[in-house]
């Protein structure tokens, strides 16, 4: 599906972040390079303070990075921006309480100017796409946790945007819901062509749905290792119980490692178990 | 799907019973009232009468104290002021005090509700520009603060001097006491969204105007619908000041200078302006909450104030 010719969508070369909280600064991000190439789907993973959000709003141009450079198609992120390259989906589905599912849809393409009579039939459109064209009418708070974010990535893809921004989408619903949903974003993906940047906490997600998982490390936040999946396309229950799939697990899993452990010095590293767990206490906390 | 919720977008679950409720556990708060006052006076009012009685009438309870407070003067007995309303305001009238006062009422509600459109009005301005601007915000706001220490018994007059005794007025005093708790709650509304629901508009290259109109407005109304329930009373309470030295005559400011006038001769009187001065304000207020709740009707409960 993707292929390593396609031209790159987001190119980020050099970028750092350092944030200043008084007198103290913080460094969030340091020396990320990294090329995701159109069609590409790519996951961010490390443990909490890795800069992995931060890393997303800097190409969703949402802050600016303190140095380094950042190229959305050839543009700035902020002409992308205003280009309406971006579509984003956050943890939180951020539906606005006082407008219906449907209405929640069309926010973006009202805002973009479109007539009223095809913000209206693209709105359905990608209501059924999510499966919730019976649900028009609702409002967000009469809707479950999951279907809350399905509208979200509605919202998100109803303006045709060249790149998916998702920051942990599916970090506040259950595992099976959020296989669920896995599976539907690799649909609507496989359907639409996007490119999506993919910040998540979980090994397995990442590597369920990705082209890439991109590995970091905290403190300060870089990117410590890019593993390529090579799993077969369409990925499905059959995809979640192959021996690749679980090999490719382990290889994130001991990437993720790694950095904890480079990042801990010698007494973490020496007890692997132990490291992992503190990166999954760490999962539970953000 | 295991918790999908179908029922259709409706009113507030329950809304007309606590509406009913409302209303009957203040009227036992009101009869409450009436049995302490009643109380205080027959411990230690004058001797009672039978109620509308010539002087020299059989004496029907003789308070064991007398306390000054709860002489007929001070605190007239319930009944008489409710009596009093079928009387003639004043001596030969056509109108009885009920229909006076309601007349009155009515006219000085159009004043309060006038200025109070040009306070929200002012204050929902006011409020937009700081929220957009924290230097203005930091110049201005003090003096807004500030203008609300000026006595408005003192700040009547003066506006009274500058356009003239009149209706204009009368309106600007209730506007200067109705923008106040806009301005500072829609400060406050005006930032209330989701910070990520900013992130959102600004990823779709959202302008300010729409960013206004479609998340910072409507994340506002539960702040702005409170501070529009203190702006009801405050612009009767600054219509009925304002009416004074404004010069009108039509309204309940005049008829409780009046009725002051001749407390010595009807207290009830007052009594009775009193209460349908509290009453106004209290159908104002409902007005408002009306208009939330129908507004708000769609939103989850806990966003509803």
């Amino acid at each position: 599906m993707t292929s390593a010719q396609a031209p790159a969508v987001v190119r980020l070369t050099g970028v750092d972040k350092v944030f200043h909280v008084g007198d103290q600064t913080t460094t969030a991000l340091t020396g990320i390079d990294l090329e995701i190439r159109r069609g590409e789907f790519v996951s961010l993973i490390g443990p909490s303070g890795c800069g992995k959000s931060t890393l997303l709003r800097i190409i969703a141009d949402l802050i600016d990075p303190s140095g380094g450079e950042v190229a959305i198609g050839g543009k700035t992120a902020g002409d992308a921006r205003r280009a309406r390259d971006y579509g984003m989906v956050f943890q939180a589905p951020v539906l606005f309480d006082w407008r219906t599912v449907e209405d929640n849809v069309r926010l973006p393409l009202e805002i973009m100017g479109w007539d009223a009579a095809r913000r209206t039939s693209k709105a359905r459109e990608m209501l059924d796409l999510v499966e919730l064209g019976d649900f028009l009418k609702h409002y967000p708070y009469q809707l479950s946790g999951g279907m809350q974010q399905r509208v979200a990535i509605a919202r998100a893809l109803a303006f045709e945007p060249s790149i998916l921004l998702m920051d942990e989408p599916f970090g506040a619903l259950d595992e099976m819901t959020r296989e669920r949903m896995n599976s539907e974003v690799l649909d609507i993906w496989e359907r639409t062509g996007t490119s999506v940047v993919f910040v998540t906490h979980s090994i397995p997600e990442a590597v369920f749905l990705s082209s890439r998982v991109v590995v970091m490390s905290a403190r300060p936040g870089r990117i410590t290792r890019i593993i390529d999946v090579d799993l077969p396309r369409p990925r499905n229950e059959e995809t979640r119980e192959s021996t690749h799939y679980f090999a490719l697990v382990t290889d994130v899993r001991e990437a993720l490692r790694d950095g904890q452990a480079g990042r801990d010095g010698a007494s973490a590293g020496g007890s692997g178990t132990g490291s992992l767990d503190r990166v999954r206490a760490e999962d539970g906390v953000g | 799907m295991a918790t999908v919720a179908t029922r259709p977008p409706s009113t507030g679950d329950g809304a007309r019973p606590s509406w009913v409720r409302g209303v009957v556990v203040g009227g036992i708060v009101l009869l409450g009232v009436a049995l302490v006052w009643e109380g205080v006076k027959f411990l230690g009012g004058v001797p009672w009468r039978e109620p509308l009685a010539l002087p020299g009438a059989p004496v029907l309870h003789d308070p064991p104290f007398r306390w000054q407070f709860a002489n007929d003067l001070n605190l007239p007995h319930v009944w008489n002021i409710v009596l009093t309303f079928f009387e003639p305001w004043q001596r030969n009238a056509d109108q009885n005090v009920a229909q006076y006062l309601i007349g009155t009422a009515l006219y000085t509600w159009r004043e309060a509700a006038l200025g109070f459109l040009l306070g929200a009005a002012l204050g929902l301005f006011l409020a937009t520009l700081f929220v957009h601007s924290r230097l203005l915000e930091r110049a201005v706001v003090p003096y807004v603060v500030a203008s609300q220490t000026v006595p408005i018994v003192a700040l009547a007059p003066m506006i009274v001097f500058a356009v003239g005794p009149s209706v204009a007025a009368v309106v600007i005093v209730a506007t200067y006491l109705t923008f106040f708790p806009v301005t500072i709650a829609m400060i406050r509304g005006l930032r209330a969204f989701d910070p990520r629901a900013m992130e959102l508009m600004q990823s779709y290259a959202a302008s300010r105007s729409e960013i206004f109109w479609k998340l910072r407005l409507p994340a506002s109304l539960p702040y702005l619908f409170t501070a529009l329930k203190i702006a009801a009373t405050a612009s009767i309470v600054g219509a009925i000041i304002g009416e004074g030295p404004g010069g009108i005559n039509d309204g309940l400011g005049r008829a409780i200078i009046t009725f002051n006038q001749y407390y010595i001769t009807g207290p009830e009187k007052l009594w009775a302006a009193i209460v349908v001065s509290a009453a106004l304000g209290i159908g104002f207020f409902a007005l408002v909450r009306g208009a939330e709740v129908l507004l708000m009707r769609d939103r989850p409960a806990d966003a509803q104030g």
